[in-house]
């Protein structure tokens, strides 16, 4: 099987005496999309804030394609991060700007395109996005569906090789819910970018992505393909989708 | 009992030393920051507009009624021992090294010091702060720099209108009420006043930009180490943030006057 594009070995995190990541493996692949499940506050984006640097583990190691990440150069550090992108489980948009600067934001500060080519790269995003008519509106002004979309725009402006998702439907209906589904499955074809998703849509997140991790007491305690599950005769996994107590 | 006591004082010490070393880090981050390539020109015009221009009206209206009190007292004073007619030199010299920089400080810090701390305290339990980093972008430097500056620019600024102001203030109160001369008046504050006390108003009012930006930048940044996260938090930052600047405020005003004057 391929390296792992990311894989967590024995990964451990505490918060003073709080207890979340216990030894955690997990492989994510190139151009895949892997979802994370589990209950809620058992770790699932301290696991994502883990990959983007935001959160530092206690011990274990985090492999970019085979290499441990702390062994890497802080040039190859950086240059990994700069694939990088996150979208907020509440979306994290600047309330101080307008959905335009907001999307536009990591473009300007972070490259020397010119401005039209700025401008030419969000109005893209926006439409993609559908977006339309609201770059001069503030994100209070918009809805839950369409901040969700404006975060998703902001995401991916960069054009990232790996987009992290935590809870991206959280707080939509179950039509919205879909539509970021199937925007995320639609634009991860288009960009083919890789993701990890943290979600509890069981069972609609299944038909978005190629793997699944269930993530419980600090460990991964199923990964694997769509069939894998479909096969698994893991209780606790049945159990999770079933939606009985684990 | 007292293995407790000692140990409870020695965790308060070492988390106090902690935080004072944050906070110079806090500092000395946001100051290299504003000499990295871009220069942030539109933000900090943006800042010096909510700090600066924003504040004049409360600048003035403070610097008015200070320097109508200080005229009051000082002539009920001054008429003791027959020197009223060192009036103008009284409020002058009181307002230019003392008064003007240390109320501007404080009213300055009432009004943007506390919207700083709110703004980047929300920012921060909001997780906005951490969206700067995932895009890489510098939180100190995308927040806290452009403020400094802006406040550098702003403080002496407005401590030359409240200056300014409260001299005109004293006159009212001289002239227009305890019927002073105004020409006694206005020569006095022009022979009284040296460049020298000018100048160390200006170096109290840099110095105050530069500690209250500081401690309302940080109490924000760091709302989650000190409040706790939720609007609790952010409220306790808010009140940190201009309680710990005002008493910043006189500490420094005493450093400076006992070194320049």
């Amino acid at each position: 099987m391929a390296i792992p594009l990311i894989q967590f070995i024995n990964v451990s995190k505490n918060f003073g005496e709080s207890h979340v990541l216990k030894g955690l493996n997990l492989s994510i692949y190139k151009g895949e999309i892997t979802a994370v499940i589990g209950k809620s506050g058992t770790g699932k984006s301290v696991l994502l804030k883990h990959i983007i640097g935001l959160v530092q583990q206690d011990s274990g190691q985090i492999l970019i394609e085979g290499q441990p990440l702390s062994q890497l150069s802080p040039k190859k550090i950086k240059l990994f991060y700069q694939k990088l992108s996150y979208m907020f489980q509440d979306n994290a948009l600047f309330d101080f700007m307008n959905i335009y600067d907001n999307i536009a934001l990591p473009l300007v500060e972070n490259s020397r395109f010119p401005k039209d080519q700025v401008n030419k790269k969000v109005l893209k995003r926006m439409d993609q996005l559908g977006l339309i008519d609201i770059e001069k509106k503030f994100p209070s002004q918009l809805s839950g569906g369409m901040r969700k979309r404006v975060a998703l725009a902001r995401a991916l402006v960069m054009d990232p090789e790996i987009v992290l998702f935590d809870e991206p439907t959280t707080g939509l209906d179950p039509i919205r819910k879909k539509k970021v589904h199937s925007m995320i499955q639609e634009y991860q074809k288009k960009f083919e970018f890789t993701a990890v998703i943290v979600s509890h849509d069981i069972p609609e997140i299944f038909n978005v992505v190629q793997r699944i991790a269930l993530l419980d007491d600090g460990i991964i305690k199923f990964e694997g393909t769509k069939k894998d599950i479909l096969d698994s005769q893991s209780k606790i996994l049945n159990d999770f989708i079933a939606g009985k107590d684990i | 009992m007292l293995n407790k006591l000692i140990e409870k004082f020695g965790e308060k010490t070492i988390n106090l030393l902690k935080s004072f070393g944050r906070i110079i880090l806090f500092c000395f981050s946001g100051v290299t920051n504003i000499f990295t390539l871009p220069f942030q020109f539109a933000k900090i015009i943006e800042h010096m507009w909510f700090i600066g221009t924003k504040s004049i009206f409360v600048i003035i209206l403070t610097g008015l009624f200070t320097g109508m009190v200080l005229g009051l007292q000082g002539y009920y004073s001054l008429v003791k021992v027959g020197s009223e007619a060192a009036l103008g030199a009284a409020v002058s010299l009181t307002l230019i090294s003392e008064l003007g920089p240390v109320f501007t400080a404080i009213m300055v810090t009432a009004r943007a010091g506390s919207s700083m701390a709110a703004e980047i305290g929300v920012m921060r339990i909001s997780e906005q702060i951490d969206a700067l980093k995932t895009m890489h972008i510098n939180p100190v430097r995308f927040l806290f720099s452009p403020r400094i500056i802006a406040a550098a620019i702003s403080f002496p600024l407005l401590t030359a209108l409240f200056d300014v102001v409260g001299i005109f203030g004293g006159f009212i109160s001289g002239f227009m009420m305890l019927g002073i001369n105004k020409h006694v008046y206005m020569d006095t504050v022009i022979q009284s006043v040296k460049i020298h006390d000018i100048n160390v108003g200006f170096y109290k009012a840099f110095a105050f930009a530069l500690v209250t930006t500081t401690i309302c930048c940080y109490r924000g940044y760091y709302t989650h180490l000190y409040s706790g996260f939720g609007a609790r938090g952010v409220s306790l930052s808010t009140t940190n943030a201009v309680v710990h600047s005002c008493i910043a405020i006189f500490i420094f005003d005493y450093i400076i006057t006992f070194f320049w004057v």
